[in-house]
């Protein structure tokens, strides 16, 4: 939200406080660089999802529940009414799988709400120049997750087929099992399987990338305000009116893309166990 | 100067393409929400008490729709702010 001091002590224009914007704190070169800030800010919001529930479960009463018990045995509820809907076998491994991923990214993806230079001027604090704080809205944790949910679902079509059973499907299960349509059958197997984490994941990136983005554009509104002409002061409400505009649309968004993430991890995980 | 112009014309064909990203995809999933809009009014009229039913799977097909669209905007602001065909340039 600070666009505006930002623009007189820090980057010359507005492509290059977007870019700056856009910058991860990396370590290392090519392949084996790590975003430092996605990696810090995901494994924070998820000890604090860890934590936040495990407080509810410790003072957890059959009594008369306090209003953060209540609220977790909601959101507990929710999960595991949406998983028993889509899948019938024992779920005690999926519905925590769910609430654990819905929560994780719900959190994650709440991070678009911060003002968009807090995060920056925190890690300029203690000298890090660059620190993006949405950690969804980077590809490799998006993919880290589609990656685990493909694991999970390539378990549990082990775990329902068998070894056997499933690679015969693998190779039979759409056409037929003629020696002929042995090849496309898996190609076309393998197709459907490999687009499931891959469009899980650019979905969920790519919703909060654009997210960040206009955000990041909204903020640009505000950048000349400090010049005290009638356009700079009408573009910095132009700027307020916008961003809570967009934060509130942005409320709908981070729950629907977090629920649309948890409920095609269960469609998935259901679909690898049903015999064709 | 010679490069300049080939900057330029890169810009100028990377500004149409922008819009055509945006603009196509937005009238896509805009006919998509409208026509699942107009549809869940219509069951919701008929069968009032699967509202709830509907409106939890509206909802998803909403994100589902819109996905899309979002890459392709994610897509295209890519290119307007870091244009890596720009880049053979310097």
């Amino acid at each position: 939200m600070s666009a505006a001091e930002h623009a007189t002590t820090g980057p010359a224009n507005g492509t290059e406080y977007i870019n700056h914007h856009l910058t991860h704190y990396s370590v290392g070169e090519g392949f084996w660089s790590f975003h430092v800030d996605t990696i810090v800010m995901s494994v924070l919001l998820g000890l604090l999802t860890l934590a936040l529930f495990h407080s509810a479960a410790r003072k957890a009463t059959a009594g008369v529940p306090g209003k953060w018990q209540a609220f977790v045995e909601m959101v507990v509820e929710f999960i595991d009414t949406t998983v028993k809907e889509v899948f019938h076998l024992d779920r005690s491994f999926l519905a925590p799988l769910a609430l654990t991923i819905f929560v994780w990214v719900f959190l994650m993806n709440a991070m678009d709400l911060l003002p968009l230079d807090m995060a920056g001027k925190i890690a300029g604090v203690f000298g890090i120049h660059y620190w993006r704080v949405v950690p969804t809205a980077d590809a490799n944790t998006t993919f880290a997750m589609s990656l685990t949910v493909l694991a999970v679902v390539l378990f549990y079509s082990f775990k329902a087929k068998g070894a056997g059973g499933y690679v015969h499907e693998l190779f039979t299960a759409p056409f037929g099992g003629h020696p002929l349509l042995w090849v496309p059958n898996f190609v076309l197997n393998l197709v459907e399987l490999l687009s499931k984490p891959v469009s899980l994941a650019m979905r969920l990136f790519g919703n909060m990338y654009a997210g960040e983005l206009v955000f990041m554009l909204i903020a640009l509104l505000g950048a000349s305000v400090f010049t005290w002409t009638v356009g700079s002061t009408v573009s910095f409400f132009g700027q307020l009116l916008a961003g809570a505009g967009w934060a509130i649309f942005h409320i709908l968004i981070i729950t629907l893309q977090a629920y649309i993430f948890m409920v095609l991890t269960v469609v998935y995980a259901a679909m690898a166990t049903e015999h064709h | 100067m010679e490069n300049l112009a080939f900057i330029a014309q890169v810009q100028g064909y990377t500004a149409i393409a922008l819009g055509l990203i945006i603009g196509l995809g937005a009238i896509g999933a805009c006919i998509g929400i409208g026509i699942m809009g107009s549809k869940f009014l219509e069951s919701a009229a008929r069968q009032p008490e699967l509202i709830p039913t509907l409106q939890g799977r509206m909802f998803l097909l909403a994100g589902l729709i819109d996905a899309a669209f979002l890459i392709g905007v994610a897509l295209a602001m890519f290119f307007a702010f870091a244009n890596p065909l720009l880049a053979r340039f310097g």
